[in-house]
């Protein structure tokens, strides 16, 4: 507040024509009106964003005893499919014997799969958000038909115009065979 | 809008235009002075207004049966087109009508470019224009998403996942569009409320348009201002009137040869199939209309940088007044440009076909040409143009090359003089 009366004293030497005291009346109406219209569209904006019903259906629980070495099952979560994929100890080593500078987006897989058997991650290509398919593209891992994106068996992005590796989610395993997704 | 004092003859009449001048406007549409050497390129402005009432009254009529929800959407289009009434005809007539009105946006945008109808002082024509061409787009693609098919739905995926792109808030921007952490229901309920509402944005967009036009006056096949009205001009009723009606009704032709022989030649089969968010399509292509920019996304190897190309492909067409250098506004007087036009229309027409292939190989090769040649177009050739080309001498008035030919140069001014 001083430096603004400081800064209008200035202002008052400066200008020939004086500041009357409307101008800051005027100033002010403005400057309210402004506060006044954003406090209105804000919750016309805002309900847009997702609801409490949606935010509700956080978490999902997966059996996973029945999943073979090598095979992938894909479960929806937040409307989103993820893809829990048994990895092969030959997958294992693949994963684990790329070297970093090879990786656009690197990542080490024992950063992505706490158990090296299993690799828990959103089934979503990082480009524009196509589910890529299993066991395709150059890499042994997942392809994405939309753009040609390729991802290596850790899902980490190899070739193409996705930006990132596929991402995980926050997960626990509850017992042997149980996944707590969310 | 006031180049012209009207008084009508009843007493009635007169009493009521005093008060709202409707009377006046009737009359300034009837006698609007129009170029007389209007070629049928000039009558898609008349098809567009049609297209434009025919989506608003069918969209209206499916809105009666349509219910925008994830579970019933899908069954809900089924049973329009097997319940209702005439109502696979009224689907099939908003569903190609898309189609056709994207045909013949095109054709216009194209005539505008070839007579240089963008050009001092009609840029605010053309900008209005490229405006009601956006919505025309974000319109298709949220109605597109309705019948919420397999293509519906991860078409909708890949579109609202353009903005992710934006660096920071991009995912923010993204969850917000679609209410949720995927395309759902709430994005559902939100894109029909959107399909719902563009129409009558673009139909006021339109009177802005329209009006915009009748301050200048229409352009014409030879590109000269004319006087109005003079010997150059003739009235809009019953000249042209009677010419747009000839030619919206070859263009029904077209149209109704769509509806009833072929509804779903445009459209992917896969739609068909309802939404399923485990699965996307092994091939997904948008709708014919937007291949050319989806050729143009997916020639850049980046995802911001594809999505930013995309974008300015577009929106460089807004620039095109200030873009091209030339003062002669029509391709008949301007040898050089009159061949890059038709490059540039095939090299658009190019985009479209490898929008539709596969982003691989030889056709990712071919979009990354013709995306850049795009580019070029605007931004090297067109300004360099103006002032590289040897133009033809104009003609006095619109009436010379009819009465006297063109080749007669005594009556012609030279290019100088009109730049």
């Amino acid at each position: 507040m001083k430096s603004y009366i400081r800064y209008l004293k200035l202002y008052l030497k400066m200008s020939e024509k004086k500041v009357k005291r409307r101008d800051f009346i005027f100033t002010a109406t403005y400057a309210v009106g402004a506060v006044g219209v954003a406090a209105t569209v804000w919750p016309l904006v805002d309900q847009m964003n997702p609801d409490a019903s949606v935010k509700a259906l956080a978490s999902t629980e997966v059996d996973v005893s029945s999943v073979e070495p090598g095979k992938t099952i894909t479960v929806l979560w937040r409307g989103k499919p993820v893809f829990i994929k048994r990895r092969t100890q030959n997958e294992i080593d693949e994963a684990r014997s790329v070297r970093m500078e090879d990786l656009p987006d690197p990542e080490k897989d024992e950063d992505r799969a706490k158990n090296p058997e299993w690799l828990v991650m959103l089934g979503v290509c990082t480009h524009l958000g196509c589910v890529p398919l299993n066991d395709k593209g150059d890499y042994n891992g997942w392809f994405c038909p939309c753009h040609g994106s390729h991802y290596d068996t850790s899902g980490r992005i190899r070739k193409g115009p996705a930006p990132t590796n596929m991402s995980i989610p926050n997960y626990e395993f509850l017992e042997n065979n149980i996944i707590k997704i969310g | 809008m006031s180049d012209h004092n009207y008084t009508p003859k009843s007493k009635f009449g007169k009493w009521f235009n005093d008060r709202l001048p409707l009377l006046s406007l009737a009359n300034h549409l009837t006698d609007y002075p129009t170029p007389k050497n209007l070629n049928y390129w000039w009558t898609f402005g008349g098809i567009l207004t049609f297209c434009l009432i025919t989506q608003i009254v069918t969209g209206l009529t499916l809105a009666m049966h349509y219910i925008a929800h994830a579970d019933m959407a899908f069954d809900s289009v089924e049973h329009i087109m097997r319940d209702v009434n005439y109502g696979w005809l009224i689907r099939y007539i908003h569903s190609n009508g898309a189609s056709m009105f994207f045909l013949a946006v095109y054709i216009h945008i194209f005539r505008s470019l070839f007579y240089g109808s963008y050009k001092a002082p009609r840029e605010i024509i053309w900008i209005l224009g490229i405006i009601i061409y956006l919505l025309m787009m974000a319109a298709a693609f949220m109605g597109y998403v309705l019948p919420w098919g397999q293509m519906s739905f991860w078409g909708a995926t890949v579109i609202t996942n353009l903005f992710s792109a934006i660096p920071l808030v991009g995912e923010g921007i993204v969850t917000w569009l679609w209410g949720g952490y995927s395309v759902d229901n709430p994005t559902l309920t939100r894109f029909f409320t959107l399909h719902y509402l563009i129409p009558f944005l673009i139909l006021g967009l339109v009177v802005l348009h329209i009006w915009a036009l009748h301050v200048p006056g229409n352009n014409n096949p030879v590109g000269i201002d004319i006087k109005k009205p003079s010997k150059d001009t003739v009235p809009f009723h019953p000249y042209i009137v009677i010419k747009d009606t000839f030619a919206l009704l070859m263009f029904m032709i077209i149209f109704a040869f769509f509806v009833f022989y072929s509804p779903n030649v445009l459209g992917h089969a896969d739609n068909y199939i309802e939404a399923n968010p485990m699965v996307t399509p092994a091939h997904i292509v948008p709708e014919w209309y937007l291949l050319p920019f989806y050729a143009i996304l997916r020639s850049v190897p980046d995802k911001l940088l594809g999505v930013i190309a995309m974008l300015s492909a577009i929106l460089i067409l807004a620039a095109l007044p200030w873009l091209d250098t030339s003062k002669i506004r029509s391709a008949v007087f301007r040898p050089l440009y009159r061949q890059f036009y038709w490059i540039l229309v095939l090299d658009v027409l190019v985009l479209g076909y490898v929008g539709a292939m596969p982003a691989e190989g030889l056709y990712l090769l071919i979009a990354r040409v013709a995306t850049a040649y795009y580019f070029a177009h605007f931004l090297i050739i067109l300004p360099l143009l103006g002032f590289k080309e040897k133009t033809l001498p104009l003609p006095f008035s619109i009436s010379d090359p009819v009465l006297g030919g063109s080749a007669n140069l005594s009556m012609a001014k030279s290019d100088k003089k009109e730049g």
